[in-house]
């Protein structure tokens, strides 16, 4: 049961990801996108983590993606022309991409054993268990995190602010 | 007590069945209750020909709608404005399903009045509702025509920015609980009848009022339906829109009004208890007894529906700025101090 869940919704995730980049309308692609956050989210729920999920669907495919295809609205971006593409992106992007997904798999496959310990819902992190360890043993590094977001905003605003 | 598979899935397949046609059935009928209501506060009838009190009327309607000529409007971009109207009436009515009608009896293993008692239930309303967003803001888009497409704007950026408040003033009740799961929320509730409601007992009526503020901006109704400000933007993002794509999009804003009452009922006051607590006496069978706190989970939806319409008819529309200044600069910092001050009111307690 959860095996044939986790193929359906990683095929959907790849699926979502090609048609991403396949699209050439703006409007597409971001619709593309949420549908890999929102797959990602069921991933993480097979994996167990219930608030991940949740906060995954309300943060990413809920306010962020809203904000993505607002912008796409506003801006009434049309189809995009397609290019051959630049050279910088043939001589370096294919050789670098390439490169990436070799070191990627040398580090999986050397670890697999380490890796292989997550299992689909065989286990479940409560909102209890994660705000334990998040509010009491990681109190520190979290809260260092939220001053950072705040200065983000701070600076954005700052940006989007008026001169008078 | 193990049970086979097949009478559980036999089981929850009835259950959803019979929620969604009772959900679909009040929706129809909180139209009407809206027709007579306003009817009434405007001193006039409201619909009275179809059967006794006009009680035919929403199958008319509805009817009316099904057989009606679906226009495809030109130059509209097809597969997102059909998609639309689909996004919106589902996420709207997904999210009954974690709602707890009743008091938690088990028949064959199965619970009968939840459809799904899931460990972050709070949560997936949220993100669901945050989804039914997208059938708004594409319907508009898709459209190619300027009224949707100013109604969607306006829609999807007011429900975002209403989003943060509504979420800030559930976090004082989850304080309370110290859980997302409704049933827990519902049981600390159902101590003490209306003594220990969450609005009166757990001292949330700051939050109560933020988030029944909140929420009429969430389902864009007067006096935040600037959506579908008649006078200016003819019907907003739902211009374009006939037939059953309509119907639809009708449909999911009396939905999600019927939700945000579920949840309002839930957090706030008790959900399915009874206001008098335990003083009245078991009377009745066991039916009774588990009948008895689905009419109470009822009435107290029904109020909140009743006080959506009673709003309806009697306050104007807010201006566009005025309404993101009142959440933005009003709303929100007020769910933050109830946010602090409920926090530090239960430290205060349990030191």
């Amino acid at each position: 049961m959860h095996l044939v869940l986790f193929f359906i919704f990683g095929g959907l995730c790849v699926a979502g990801a090609l048609n991403l980049l396949l699209q050439r309308h703006p409007i597409n692609s971001a619709l593309s996108l949420i549908v890999v956050m929102t797959s990602l989210a069921v991933l993480y729920l097979l994996l167990g983590a219930e608030f991940l999920a949740a906060a995954q669907v309300i943060v990413y495919s809920g306010a962020i993606m809203v904000l993505f295809t607002f912008v796409i609205m506003l801006l009434n971006a049309g189809a995009e022309v397609r290019t051959h593409g630049s050279k910088a992106a043939y001589i370096v992007g294919f050789p670098g991409a390439a490169a990436l997904l070799a070191v990627l798999t040398y580090i999986f496959l050397k670890h697999r054993t380490e890796l292989g310990s997550a299992k689909l819902g065989g286990y479940l992190v409560t909102t209890h268990d994660l705000s334990r360890v998040l509010f009491r043993d990681l109190l520190l590094p979290f809260e260092v995190t939220s001053v950072l977001i705040l200065v983000a905003i701070l600076g954005a605003v700052a940006l989007a602010r008026k001169e008078h | 007590m193990e049970v086979s598979i097949w009478i559980f899935l036999l089981l929850t397949v009835l259950k959803v069945a019979v929620v969604t046609v009772l959900l679909l059935m009040s929706v129809a009928y909180t139209v009407l209750l809206e027709r007579k209501l306003v009817g009434r506060i405007q001193n006039r009838w409201g619909p009275t020909r179809v059967g006794p009190f006009g009680l035919w009327q929403p199958m008319c309607d509805g009817l009316k709608l099904f057989l009606k000529e679906d226009l495809l409007p030109t130059n509209v971009y097809r597969p997102l404005y059909i998609l639309a109207p689909i996004i919106a009436l589902s996420c709207a009515l997904i999210t009954i399903s974690v709602i707890p009608f009743g008091k938690e009896i088990h028949y064959k293993g199965v619970d009968l009045f939840q459809i799904a008692d899931v460990n972050i239930g709070l949560l997936v309303i949220l993100g669901v509702t945050s989804i039914g967003v997208y059938g708004v803001a594409l319907s508009g888009w898709s459209s190619n025509s300027k009224y949707s497409l100013l109604g969607s704007l306006r829609a999807s950026a007011q429900m975002v920015s209403y989003e943060l408040a509504l979420g800030l003033s559930l976090i004082g009740v989850v304080l309370r609980t110290g859980s997302l799961r409704l049933r827990d929320i519902v049981n600390i509730q159902a101590t003490h009848g209306l003594l220990s409601w969450n609005v009166i007992g757990g001292l949330q009526f700051v939050a109560f009022f933020i988030y029944l503020i909140s929420a009429f901006a969430e389902t864009n109704r007067t006096p935040f339906d600037l959506s579908e400000a008649e006078s200016e933007l003819t019907a907003g993002y739902h211009t374009e829109y006939s037939s059953m794509k309509f119907a639809m999009f009708f449909m999911a804003e009396y939905a999600n009004m019927i939700m945000v009452g579920c949840v309002a009922t839930l957090l706030f006051l008790g959900g399915w208890s009874s206001p008098f607590g335990n003083l009245l006496p078991a009377w009745g069978g066991p039916v009774v007894q588990a009948l008895l706190p689905v009419f109470w989970f009822v009435v107290k939806v029904f109020f909140f529906l009743f006080l959506y319409v009673w709003v309806r008819g009697t306050l104007p529309r807010f201006r566009y700025d005025q309404l993101m200044g009142f959440g933005w600069k009003f709303l929100l910092p007020l769910a933050i101090a109830n946010i602090i001050a409920t926090s530090l009111w239960l430290a205060y307690r349990a030191a």
